[in-house]
């Protein structure tokens, strides 16, 4: 017997695999269901094929970008008519928080980054720092020079996705920024304080990093929150992720003057 | 809907008959994002949840009205300017669409 398709979308989601669920909710073939997989081929339909063909394209990138909306088709799938309305559900693979810097505010950035539903990498060359029993928390612990470990992953970086580098060691922190800038993550920031921050954003000049790659980095990495203990800076650091995703005008320690610590 | 799937198996294994409501629009200001799903079973029983509290007894009752075959499947929609019959409202002055259907596919 073949899978319906809610059995299929349950074993889908089980697995831990993405996909997106389409459903008619006005016009013809109410309740018609459409279940795209990347790399699969759909399952169910709209009641007509080429319906079916746009409503998988759009869904593949509803899904791309972790989206859930209800969009206007023409019966065919035809665009600017609004006969048929098709509520696209994505489930998007949960996005990635790569913490560079096995230190003692990286367990704290870690728990909160896992409470707003990230998968968490921890990544640091120091063997010795970087282990599970220090992180329990993260989804992954990695022994890796930071951009040896980027280089592997920035195909599958994304908007939704968060780069923070902890390390305060100009050797790690230089390269690891350089190589985050030059992905398609959607947020960079990196600690220090404004002295630190200005011999790193040199040091990245002579490295060869661009004005406008610099721009991108959230550094000194936080909102002006006046935060402290390293759980209260892992709330003002995922608050500016929040705020930079969303566009909100939120003050951020980058934007600020003087100490951080006042 | 992740978080309903143990319920759905469970009542699918027991025998019961499910509705599905799921938010599919949000105008202004909504408690919960499209996506947000309850379900609810032919015995009354109810996980999820699609808003902060405000429309969840209405949309038990048109998805108990639904598997009683009084209700087609369909979108209902909250809100502050709704004019329908049902006599509640979100508070923070939003609009709702939920599509309310039963677990047949």
């Amino acid at each position: 017997m073949t899978a319906s398709v809610f059995e299929t979308l349950r074993d889908t989601l089980r697995a831990g695999e993405p996909a997106a669920l389409a459903t008619v909710v006005e016009g013809p073939h109410i309740g018609a269901k459409l279940l795209v997989r990347p790399g699969v081929a759909p399952v169910g339909d709209l009641g007509d094929p080429d319906l079916d063909r746009v409503v998988a394209r759009d869904a593949l990138g509803e899904l791309e970008s972790g989206l859930t909306s209800t969009r206007h088709y023409g019966e065919h799938g035809e665009a600017r008519e609004r006969t048929v309305s098709v509520f696209i559900e994505s489930f998007a693979l949960p996005p990635h928080l790569v913490i560079f810097g096995a230190v003692d505010f990286t367990a704290a950035l870690a728990k909160v980054g896992k409470l707003l539903g990230y998968r968490v990498t921890v990544c640091d060359a120091r063997a010795v720092f970087a282990t599970v029993a220090r992180f329990p928390m993260a989804d992954e612990v990695v022994n890796d020079w930071p951009d040896r470990y980027l280089a592997k992953i920035a195909d599958d970086l994304g908007p939704r996705d968060a780069v923070c580098v902890l390390t305060h060691d100009h050797k790690f922190d230089v390269p690891a920024i350089a190589a985050a800038t030059r992905t398609r993550v959607g947020y960079v920031g990196a600690m220090g304080s404004r002295r630190t921050h200005n011999q790193r954003t040199e040091r990245l000049r002579e490295a060869g990093v661009t004005d406008a790659e610099i721009a991108r980095v959230m550094s000194p990495i936080g909102l002006d929150l006046g935060a402290r203990t390293p759980e209260e800076t892992a709330i003002s650091i995922c608050a500016e992720i929040i705020a930079l995703r969303t566009g909100r005008i939120a003050p951020s320690l980058r934007d600020a003057s003087g100490p951080i610590h006042s | 809907m992740k978080e309903v799937l143990d319920d759905i198996e469970r009542w699918q294994a027991q025998g019961h008959r499910i509705a599905l409501a799921r938010v599919v629009g949000v105008e202004g200001s909504g408690p919960r994002d499209p996506g947000a799903t309850m379900v609810v079973n032919d015995a009354g029983e109810v996980a999820g949840s699609v808003s902060g509290g405000c429309v969840e007894g209405a949309v038990v009752e048109a998805a108990l009205e639904l598997l009683r075959g009084e209700r087609d499947r369909g979108v209902i929609t909250f809100g502050y300017s709704d004019d329908d019959a049902f006599a509640v409202g979100l508070t923070c002055g939003g609009t709702i669409h939920l599509f309310v259907e039963p677990l047949d596919w």
